[in-house]
């Protein structure tokens, strides 16, 4: 993303609404100026501010007027007066931060938007998480903190060491260079993104043990994690396996994403929904 | 759209927060998945939800992109539901959110009377979400917890700033915009409504909840938090 200098006007509207804070008027030139490694073209500056096309030079002028007669300006917090905001065109490996960071754009390799993932959402099609199963999502970075691949790595090792299987259809493991070690290319270890999120799949009586590894790397990583559990209920909808092992390892259950199972195999020649059950 | 899962907050204060979506799943059931998808937010509109959204387009509530000065004295803050509906022209998530259980009971009901054949998730507390499938007679297929945030939280801003931006879990509510909504709302520059819609314009999907929004507003600037 860029702003175009010759319309940018310095309200500092769009420095509040930059997730990351990446924007900031500089005070040489007096206009807002992006902070490229910083910012993780989450486009949210562009699709989210309102836009009005002012002429640069009149609201210039009235917001020096303003100024020196002390007045308050007091404009819409959610609008780009004079539309500075313009897409760079991103290369590889930049575009790597959109894809991670706008959610109105498809990841290639799942075709969903958002991060991504499908997680439990279509278990009752997928068949994703089988009973006796666990899914993790891990997710990096969330809300607004950012994360670098670099550090997202450090938990793929250590899951990858513990046998755990990746999710193949998830936008973090088709970036990996090789799954078995849970290693990422190394092009884009540097990348910056808003969020991303790896999933992975166990059995249930290894919960306690993938948190607990989760626990001691997340240590070493400079961002917020947020961890998500997934898990089939049981015939009658209860679900008694996962939510004890969580609540003795300290967790308080306050908010939960359910699958109410209402979803079916519509398309012609369809895969049936078993997926690949793990072993460990 | 893990987008939901981690909303911030206790189970309590989900009471006026339910998000239904629904999505199909790639060479599984997406075939000819349009009109069923439209028909999910055809459905939901009688129900009176607070927001209506897919993850192309956004919500009921967009921005602006060619504003005219005057537009700063009359804004409308009123959700476009049928735009949200004629405007998807894409299988993708779609999402309904509500502010009370009944709405959201009486929705999943019908949701499941018109037998769409899509993944539909309920998005709230756990008791909220087993409360309307035990309304709508159906059985939950599986759960996905959220267990919170962890890690450097330290990173993380207050309560009522997370409040608020974790309700776009895309992260496109800044904390930075949340913390000055917040302020403003203090200040008396603008009511709890007016600060709540511009929150939700930045979502990209749809599943801000302005309702909520506006009450977390109130209690922060009266300094409470939950």
């Amino acid at each position: 993303m860029k702003i175009n200098p010759d319309k940018c006007v310095a309200c500092g509207n769009c420095t509040y609404v930059c997730p990351m804070g990446a924007i900031y008027i500089d005070p040489v030139i007096h206009r807002a100026t992006i902070h490229r490694d910083e910012c993780v073209e989450c486009y949210a500056c562009y699709n989210g501010l309102s836009q009005e096309h002012l002429n640069p030079t009149f609201v210039r002028t009235v917001r020096a007027i303003f100024q020196k007669l002390r007045l308050r300006f007091d404009p819409e917090p959610d609008v780009c007066p004079t539309a500075a905001f313009e897409p760079d065109e991103l290369t590889w490996p930049r575009i790597v931060r959109r894809a991670f960071s706008d959610p109105r754009v498809p990841h290639e390799s799942t075709g969903v938007h958002g991060r991504g993932t499908e997680e439990v959402k279509t278990n009752d099609v997928s068949g994703r998480v089988q009973v006796g199963e666990v899914g993790f999502t891990i997710e990096f970075g969330r809300p607004g903190v950012g994360v670098r691949f670099r550090d997202i790595q450090k938990m793929c090792w250590a899951l990858a060491q513990a046998g755990v299987a990746f999710e193949k259809k998830n936008p973090v493991t088709s970036l990996m260079s090789d799954v078995s070690t849970g290693t990422i290319r190394e092009d884009i270890l540097d990348e910056k993104v808003l969020s991303a999120i790896v999933e992975i799949k166990t059995r249930i009586e290894r919960t306690e043990e993938i948190i607990r590894l989760v626990w001691n790397i997340e240590k070493q990583i400079d961002t917020v994690i947020a961890l998500g559990v997934g898990t089939r209920c049981d015939a009658d909808g209860e679900e008694n396996q996962i939510a004890p092992i969580l609540e003795k390892l300290g967790y308080k259950l306050e908010r939960a994403k359910t699958n109410i199972g209402l979803g079916r195999i519509t398309n012609v020649s369809a895969p049936q929904p078993v997926a690949e059950a793990v072993t460990r | 759209m893990t987008n939901t899962l981690h909303r911030f907050g206790s189970s309590e204060s989900f009471f006026d927060d339910y998000v239904v979506f629904a999505m199909c799943s790639k060479g599984r059931n997406d075939q000819d998945s349009l009109p069923k998808l439209r028909k999910f937010l055809e459905i939901a509109v009688p129900f009176k939800p607070v927001n209506l959204g897919d993850a192309i387009h956004g919500g009921a509530l967009r921005p602006c992109k060619h504003m005219t000065p005057a537009s700063h004295w009359e804004r409308d803050t009123t959700p476009d539901f049928n735009a949200v509906i004629r405007g998807l022209d894409a299988p993708t998530t779609v999402a309904a959110v509500f502010d009370n259980r009944v709405s959201a009971e009486d929705f999943v009901k019908a949701v499941k009377e018109a037998d769409l054949g899509l993944s539909i998730n309920i998005s709230t507390s756990i008791d909220g979400a087993e409360q309307c499938c035990f309304a709508a007679g159906i059985p939950r297929h599986s759960v996905g917890y959220s267990l919170g945030f962890e890690g450097k939280a330290e990173k993380l801003p207050d309560a009522n700033v997370m409040l608020l931006s974790t309700m776009c879990g895309h992260g496109m509510v800044s904390h930075s915009f949340a913390k000055k909504m917040i302020d403003w709302v203090k200040e008396g520059r603008r009511t709890p409504e007016q600060a709540a819609s511009y929150l939700t314009r930045f979502c990209s999907c749809g599943v801000f909840n302005p309702i909520r929004a506006s009450r977390v507003l109130s209690q922060a600037a009266r300094g409470e938090t939950e």
